[in-house]
């Protein structure tokens, strides 16, 4: 009896001595992705990859103290769905967000969160963005509590572009798009760069179609076709992507594909041989590296969960947070927010820089090539098909770097 | 001219792969009133079970095999839950289906996983069939044609000459006296319905390999069967097989024509610029809202022609 009495005591002495040094807890990170529908099988993908990096820094001590657990939350791809997560978020005390399936979800999280930070001081909210892309995320539409790991849409493209010029035989490109904004900025820049960079290279056609709805991509691809096109430039991902590479192998098509997204859940299965050679993806990492840097994680990861670890910026992200935990030893957002302004941190494609200006992280640009894997410079495949990416080129961060037009309000 | 004829193979083929579908689904409404909102649910099962089986013993086996073990599913589910549910009339039992789809789609996450299964094409059907021109039209479309036809056909003559046909039109119309005949009408019920769901399944043997099997494809390809089964007339075979022709058809020209409404009205001298108010639909292009155009046709079809175009329904 008298032992239990002292073991309460004891009990209750180390639990307000934890609650008094909020620095040694655990941090909570609420993940605001599809899980389910469309995108479920790309969300599942991504919360895994931060819970695995996660674990990863737990294990090694990354941030000296504090640990991380990331929550999931299913948004169905929709932004309503989100701002309702977010209440739930705020409700439980969770103090960082990471989000990254569609921009127009990410649009509507920075203003939500920039409203709730700006009403309750004191429950200050980060949100770190890892996929969203929409370049108005950091330009006009920036936000001092927002902070993008990935590399915007004008940025790749201005990789692509860059290393397009350089190809000769590229003539005639064909733009195909979503009909949304991430779609149509796409689209926009990639007549833009080209412009001034090839003017030579002619725009045979352009076509935006309705976002997950379009079953039969074979029409659209009869029409690439009779447009003379050589090469096509897609920002579509999920099943948009798999469906339109399915059907111009069917169709015989011999364009080479540029694509965002060709590396990510579903779209190297559909590929298979027939992308071989022809698909294309620009990115900020892939497996295959000069170095393989990373490659002991994705194999980790492939081993754990029988999938490809494909979404570097979790790396990347985790890394931020921990080093400004360590910088401000604190957990409070409202400092490490103000600590990751500016922050270099290493990754896994080198430096990554946080720039203070509009918190766009900058960082080296990969193109890479759809290939069979030939065990010296493509190691590992994906999605066990036998293919794997090659780095075709990597462009350093200054080069990709693009000016902002972003006038950030800092708070205070 | 390639441009033209490979358009319009790629529609009609579209439009057969439709017609797979939808098939079973008018050919239930047909015959027992029922609106079977599980009926994709359905096509995905056909082409899981079919990617399942067709890792053991190949896909041909698979093709006959699948849709049988669909269509048993099918016929257990008329047995045990819509014969139950079929006395509290007809909203019960599109509650049911509506509920089944859902339980339907969980089952094969849980079962095949979320991600997409790697269900290809055997190599007997990889490659083209024949080339025109530049363009090659593949053999697995041409196969997807040739299977629809002839399950067209089969249909049609199973329903119209032979004497289980007879039973189960006579069963539909005039239930009680076939049933006093000495038919057993509520199994021919479960005929039905296990045969719709069977061709369902057999469209997604096919439809599984010609685009991606993933727990998605089900709700992505609900809508459109419906359009199909409303647009041809409810309970209507011919009906629906002319409609599925003319929205692969009107759906694949549509993506290749770039008209939009400012364009038509600069013919007649109304420049449109985006000074214009409503810009941003005057300058939609058709083959943008192509993908949206069977829904269109739904709704024009309900306002003008509620019964379809070989509907024989009049209320």
């Amino acid at each position: 009896m008298f032992n239990l009495k002292r073991a309460r005591w004891a009990l209750f002495l180390v639990s307000t001595l934890l609650a008094g040094s909020a620095y040694a807890q655990t941090v909570k990170i609420a993940f605001i992705d599809p899980l389910s529908g469309l995108l479920g099988p790309v969300g599942q993908n991504q919360l895994r990859s931060w819970q695995y990096i996660a674990d990863i820094a737990n294990q090694k001590n990354w941030a000296g103290g504090p640990k991380f657990e990331i929550v999931g939350f299913d948004n169905k791809l929709s932004p309503q769905e989100s701002l309702t997560i977010l209440k739930q978020v705020e409700d439980q005390g969770i103090r960082y967000i990471v989000q990254g399936n569609g921009s127009s979800v990410a649009l509507a999280l920075a203003d939500a969160v920039a409203k709730h930070n700006a009403r309750n001081p004191g429950k200050e909210i980060v949100y770190l963005n890892y996929a969203a892309v929409d370049p108005d995320l950091t330009n006009s539409k920036c936000d001092y509590w927002h902070f993008r790991l990935d590399i915007n849409s004008d940025m790749k493209m201005e990789a692509l572009t860059t290393y397009l010029a350089k190809d000769k035989s590229v003539k005639n490109v064909y733009l195909l798009n979503q009909n949304y904004s991430f779609g149509q900025a796409v689209a926009r820049a990639a007549k833009e760069y080209l412009a001034r960079k090839r003017p030579d290279v002619k725009i045979v056609g352009e076509d935006l179609h309705p976002l997950a709805q379009v079953k039969d991509f074979a029409p659209y691809v009869s029409k690439i076709k009779a447009a003379g096109a050589d090469t096509v430039i897609t920002g579509n991902w999920g099943n948009d992507l798999a469906l339109l590479i399915k059907a111009a192998k069917d169709a015989g098509l011999n364009d080479k594909f540029y694509t965002y997204y060709a590396a990510t859940t579903g779209v190297p299965t559909a590929m298979g041989a027939a992308g071989e050679n022809k698909v294309y993806y620009v990115g900020y990492w892939n497996v295959n590296n000069e170095k393989f840097v990373g490659a002991d994680l994705a194999m980790g990861y492939l081993k754990k969960f029988d999938d490809d670890y494909y979404t570097m910026a979790t790396y990347t992200g985790v890394a931020f947070l921990a080093k400004a935990f360590k910088e401000t030893k604190s957990t409070d957002p409202v400092k490490v927010a103000k600590a990751l302004e500016g922050m270099k941190v290493q990754s896994l494609n080198g430096e990554v820089e946080m720039r203070k200006s509009d918190h766009q992280a900058q960082q080296s640009v990969t193109i890479a090539k759809w290939v069979k894997i030939n065990g010296k410079t493509v190691k590992y495949d994906q999605e066990k098909t036998g293919y794997g990416w090659e780095t075709e080129v990597v462009i350093p961060a200054y080069v990709a770097t693009q000016p902002t037009s972003c006038q950030m309000k800092r708070p205070g | 001219m390639e441009f033209f004829v490979i358009s319009l193979l790629n529609g009609v083929s579209y439009g057969l792969l439709l017609f797979m579908l939808s098939s079973g689904l008018t050919l239930i409404f047909s015959m027992m009133g029922v609106l079977n909102f599980a009926h994709a649910a359905f096509y995905m099962v056909g082409a899981y079970v079919a990617y399942a089986l067709g890792l053991k013993i190949g896909f041909f086996p698979a093709l006959f095999l699948a849709p049988l073990v669909v269509g048993v599913l099918g016929a257990l589910v008329e047995r045990y839950g819509l014969r139950t549910v079929h006395r509290y009339g007809h909203v019960a039992e599109l509650l049911f289906t509506f509920g089944l789809a859902y339980l339907i789609e969980e089952l094969v996450k849980v079962v095949w996983g979320l991600a997409a299964v790697p269900y290809r094409v055997p190599e007997i059907l990889e490659g083209p069939l024949f080339t025109l021109y530049s363009t090659s039209f593949p053999k697995l479309r041409g196969f997807m044609m040739l299977v629809a036809l002839l399950m067209l056909l089969s249909v049609f003559l199973m329903l119209t000459r032979t004497r289980i046909g007879l039973v189960i039109q006579a069963a539909l119309t005039h239930p009680e006296t076939a049933q006093a005949l000495g038919h057993n009408v509520p199994r021919v019920f479960m005929l039905v319905f296990g045969g719709g769901t069977a061709l369902a399944g057999l469209a997604g043997v096919i439809g599984g390999v010609a685009f991606i099997t993933e727990p998605s494809m089900a709700a992505s390809l609900g809508p459109i069967v419906f359009v199909v089964a409303v647009v041809g007339g409810m309970g209507s075979l011919v009906g629906a097989f002319l409609a599925s022709l003319l929205i692969g058809i009107v759906q694949t020209f549509a993506i290749a024509v770039d008209w939009s409404l400012g364009g038509m009205l600069a013919v007649i001298g109304i420049v449109v610029n985006e000074q214009t108010p409503l810009y941003s639909l005057w300058k939609l292009q058709l083959s943008q809202v192509a993908p949206v155009l069977p829904y269109l046709l739904l709704v024009l079809m309900l306002i003008f022609r509620p019964k379809g175009l070989l509907g024989t329904r009049a209320d």
